[in-house]
């Protein structure tokens, strides 16, 4: 891990009018490193994984990323162009629908590819080769390239999303209930996936859940939410093994 | 005709298209929207090509005006008696002499010169229409030079076809920045619009957009390295007048499977017989 956090959130507020989403918020992310948000329905976390994605506009606060030229920049200072690009070259963000985050009227092999064509690729083949090499690497077959995402069961379409999402080596990816919504030997699955890319990579990720099993498995450390405010944060093992807040402790005693 | 303005567009309305018109010569390939009118006839059949024509014609003019590359269809006789009837212009069948060309798909086989302007009829201006639905998005998508989606529409074409399969409206990089839709022309047409001496001029009347290439503008389709842009080829010449390297329509003569392949330009296959019968002489 290097000295300089990948990610710096500092008092990061979102409110709906008067409501609020998520409210001083702060943390830091280290490059390699899967933090999990936990709660329960409502309690903040997507608008959280969206406010800090900046695909929402923060009301308060300050997103600060590491950019791959080595300076640390205030997202909200990034023109629309920089933001876009960043967004989707650097960073990779998994929908807990499927549908949201595919083109689903595009094969398997252009949704993997249209990254890699947004940043300038002009070569069918090695296009193609890529895109093989990464549905390889989420366990879909070579010979479903050309298929659409509509021809695939929810655990695969959700795998293809992983890959087209990393195909262009994001530092930093959210995930919003990536396993939400699959059965059990599936989620299993997906799960293993996750964490075996997640060390092949090296890349850090926000996993919002509310699945503590989720957490544990994926999460370096956690933060608990409860009505749009970080309750407990800290290890994820100490988290779940000692929890310090009441609610917490409702939580884990309610799930484990 | 003295109840309708000169070219039938009163002079407000063609001073708002010119507007329109001198900012899209200024940015080529970017669309600019305008306060499109109601013409006498349907959309579809031509009315932003119309109001593009009336706004730019002067008394001086000689019209031609083609449809699928031919003088004598409906659309381009009616247009051009629309033009003779409210606009009191010459116009012509023939490309040399034309000052302003309207056309609907084709790009005379004849090389055009300094000086004309082609006018170009178009139904869908937005080349990411059927690609991403949101016309909020699109203009994002211009604006930023987002257009890895186009290139995903071809990869889907080879993947499908193992070529790229659309044969019109393919795609062209203008000046290395816009992606601009030429209208439905067949591709063959594209490479005469790169470093044309004319001036090109489009107009959308439903969808009220208008985009323009200025004389000498770079014109480029899109295409993958390993799968670059091709033309369609034609294995016979044109059963009328002998040409080879010009865009054939495929006419069918009876109902027994017999068909013809004739150049789609009627302007350049009379052209050809006449010197050919000439030089028979």
């Amino acid at each position: 891990m290097s000295d300089t956090p990948l990610l710096e959130v500092d008092g990061l507020t979102r409110r709906y009018g008067a409501r609020i989403g998520c409210a001083d918020v702060s943390f830091r992310l280290w490059p390699g490193e899967v933090l999990a948000v936990v709660g329960e329905s409502g309690s903040g976390k997507t608008t959280l994984l969206n406010t800090v994605a900046q695909r929402l506009a923060p009301s308060e606060g300050v997103v600060r990323y590491l950019m791959r030229d080595g300076t640390v920049r205030d997202l909200a200072t990034l023109g629309e162009a920089e933001r876009r690009f960043l967004a989707r070259t650097d960073w990779g963000f998994v929908h807990q629908h499927p549908a949201d985050g595919l083109r689903m009227n595009v094969s398997a092999g252009g949704n993997v590819g249209e990254r890699l064509m947004a940043v300038g690729a002009r070569n069918y083949g090695e296009i193609r080769a890529t895109a093989i090499d990464w549905l390889g690497r989420v366990e879909i077959a070579a010979d479903r390239i050309d298929d659409g995402p509509r021809t695939f069961s929810g655990g695969m379409r959700q795998r293809l999303q992983i890959a087209r999402n990393l195909v262009t080596h994001p530092r930093l990816v959210f995930m919003d209930e990536p396993t939400g919504g699959l059965d059990v030997s599936v989620q299993a699955r997906l799960l293993d996936l996750l964490r075996r890319l997640v060390a092949e990579t090296g890349l850090a990720a926000i996993i919002v859940t509310h699945d503590l099993a989720v957490a544990r498995l994926l999460s370096t450390r956690m933060m608990v939410m409860k009505s749009g405010r970080v309750v407990e944060d800290g290890l994820t093992d100490r988290v779940l093994d000692d929890p310090q807040h009441a609610y917490t402790q409702l939580l884990v005693s309610s799930i484990l | 005709m003295t109840t309708y303005n000169f070219a039938y567009l009163d002079e407000a309305t063609k001073r708002m298209i010119r507007r329109a018109l001198l900012k899209a010569v200024a940015i080529p390939g970017y669309q600019v929207p305008f306060a499109s009118r109601e013409m006498p006839m349907p959309y579809g059949w031509g009315t932003g090509g119309v109001q593009v024509t009336a706004s730019i014609t002067g008394p001086d003019d000689v019209l031609k005006v083609i449809d699928q590359g031919s003088d004598d269809t409906t659309n381009a006789v009616s247009i051009r008696q629309f033009f003779a009837r409210v606009a009191d212009v010459a116009t012509t069948t023939s490309t040399t002499e034309a000052t302003i060309i309207q056309t609907r798909h084709r790009i005379p086989e004849t090389p055009l010169s300094p000086g004309q302007i082609l006018v170009y009829q178009v139904p869908i201006p937005e080349p990411l229409r059927l690609l991403e639905p949101r016309e909020t998005e699109t203009r994002i998508m211009h604006a930023l030079a987002e257009y890895g989606l186009m290139h995903v529409k071809l990869y889907e074409d080879i993947a499908k076809h193992g070529r790229i399969a659309k044969t019109y409206a393919y795609p062209v990089l203008v000046e290395d920045r816009y992606v601009m839709d030429p209208s439905p022309t067949p591709k063959f047409d594209n490479p005469k619009m790169n470093d044309s001496p004319a001036l090109q001029l489009f107009g959308a009347g439903r969808e009220k957009r208008i985009y323009a290439l200025p004389p000498h503008t770079k014109v480029i389709s899109l295409d993958f390295e390993d799968h670059p842009f091709e033309v369609q080829r034609f294995t016979e010449p044109c059963a009328l007048c002998g040409s080879t390297g010009v865009y054939l329509d495929e006419i069918v003569t009876d109902d027994r499977g017999g068909r013809m392949y004739a150049c789609s330009d009627t302007d350049w296959c009379e052209r050809v017989r006449a010197a050919r019968a000439e030089a028979a002489e």
